[in-house]
């Protein structure tokens, strides 16, 4: 069983985010995501400074198996990226909610986290899968 | 019905990933992929390949049969235990399979077949028999280990019996002896050295836990795709099948022309091929920036258009390598289309690493 922390809130696919404070995001990728995929070997970050829509593909996570989009959860401006993934795309495998975590996005509608799922929600959702 | 083999359990206990392969339930990696593939670059590591196709082909005319079936020539075969690689082909000169042969004496042979073609070959191996004196006996009662890397035969040689060690003194690569109960060979499929060895199916999970317990490094089949297609092996229904010349899969070394009076199946048909103005070949890219060539991806060269057959991320060199099918007229660099743009690759030889290193 992947681990899912109860403090986050996640997206269908596979993204979680975390509030920092001051309307401000860190999204990364989940366990259960970085396990389908396998050994990462790049990660492709957006431009910071750049403004994302809920649902755009910002990012791209390649791993050994495939290379995968990954999708802004929340609309906003990318303010940070982790710049250690291009040196350390495992991080993403090893530590997915912790150093592996992808960028951060300042919400331009705060209240889009809010239609986000709970981790009991997203633990349905793979479920399915 | 999925098949197991006898180490399927030994997988589980060691944390693996199991994936449907061909029909067999099979470990894809025990955790991380990359750590194995460095573990058989670096050290040692082990893979389960009981699901081979081992064939034993005996009789007084086994090396006529084998030499009618095989584009490559027993005959060169004079030493007791020497192996040799071979392209099966059918009439129209596609690749019925690749495999591996073994010389005990001239009505003696062992072959090593794919498992995912293994009643296609069953039938053929057959088939071809047809008014030859030979015997073609599957031997499913051996489970198969590969132990491979710089560190492997020595690893490997803590559960010899003094017996086993004498025999396997001194072995050239490309061997294969048959020692008290094991029949260890100096084959393999990554670019290391090492073995692969045949242990009945009963001593199989003990001989496994026995390597554990040496070092020797669990590895799944994702290391094992990523090493082969950096030692520049072929992988059957993705490099080459039943519709592609072997000229076109880098497996011309092993057609054995002479002697000219030699008729082996597809012979017509690949010289035929041969003598063809529009030919395609097998050869190796190399992308150093970032991105994954992926096997289905176009290829765009001089003279016309070629596929990605196998593609990866290289974990040793760093960056992505490929072996692509491309019009013979290619030229020095190949652009393949990546995510909508396209990208400028670099055309080289399909061998990447060897013994640990870059042979680029």
């Amino acid at each position: 069983m992947s681990n899912i922390p109860s403090e986050l809130r996640y997206a269908t696919t596979h993204e979680w985010v975390r509030p920092e404070g001051d309307g401000v995001y860190t999204v990364g990728i989940t366990e259960h995501a970085q396990d389908l995929l396998g050994d990462m070997v790049f990660v492709e970050l957006p431009e910071v400074g750049s403004e994302v829509g809920a649902g755009d593909d910002v990012a791209v996570a390649e791993s050994v198996k495939a290379a995968s989009d990954v999708y802004a959860p929340i609309s906003g401006e990318i303010v940070e990226v982790n710049e250690d993934l291009e040196g350390s795309p495992e991080l993403v495998n090893s530590d997915p909610y912790g150093d592996g975590w992808l960028f951060k996005i300042k919400a331009s509608d705060a209240g889009e986290v809010e239609d986000l799922l709970d981790a009991e929600g997203y633990s349905n959702s793979i479920d399915e899968d | 019905m999925t098949n197991k083999t006898c180490l399927h359990a030994k997988h589980l206990e060691a944390g693996a990933k199991m994936v449907d392969f061909h029909g067999w339930e099979m470990p894809i990696n025990y955790g991380s992929q990359i750590e194995e593939h460095h573990a058989v670059r670096q050290d040692a590591g082990m893979f389960d390949v009981s699901h081979m196709t081992i064939v034993d082909v005996k009789g007084s005319q086994a090396k006529e049969y084998l030499r009618y079936l095989l584009a490559n020539d027993v005959a060169k075969l004079q030493d007791k235990g020497k192996a040799l690689y071979s392209g099966m082909l059918n009439e129209t000169g596609g690749v019925v399979d690749d495999l591996i042969v073994y010389f005990f004496d001239e009505t003696d042979y062992r072959l090593v077949v794919n498992s995912a073609t293994r009643e296609k070959d069953m039938s053929w191996l057959m088939s071809v028999a047809q008014g030859y004196d030979v015997t073609i006996t599957e031997r499913p009662e051996f489970a198969m280990i590969a132990v491979q890397g710089p560190n492997a035969k020595e690893k490997a040689a803590t559960l010899f019996s003094a017996a086993q060690k004498e025999a396997v003194a001194g072995m050239k690569p490309f061997f294969g002896v048959q020692a008290e109960d094991l029949f260890i060979a100096t084959t393999g499929y990554t670019g290391e050295a090492g073995y692969e060895i045949m242990v009945p199916e009963a001593q199989a999970a003990d001989f496994w836990q026995q390597l554990l317990e040496a070092g020797v490094k669990p590895c799944g089949l994702g290391a094992r795709d990523t090493l082969r297609l950096e030692a520049g092996m072929n992988l059957y229904g993705q490099d080459m099948d039943e519709t592609i010349s072997p000229l076109a899969a880098n497996m011309g070394w092993t057609i054995s022309w002479l002697p000219e009076e030699r008729d082996f199946l597809g012979r017509t048909a690949v010289e035929e091929y041969n003598r063809k103005a529009d030919k395609e070949k097998l050869v190796g890219l190399v992308m150093e920036e970032k991105g994954v060539l992926r096997a289905g991806l176009k290829v765009q060269v001089e003279g016309g258009e070629g596929v990605i057959t196998s593609g990866t991320f290289s974990p040793t060199l760093g960056y992505s390598i490929a072996m692509a099918r491309v019009p013979s007229t290619i030229g020095a660099t190949a652009e393949v289309e990546m995510r909508k743009k396209w990208v400028t690759v670099k055309v080289v030889k399909p061998s990447f690493v060897r013994n640990g290193k870059s042979v680029l």
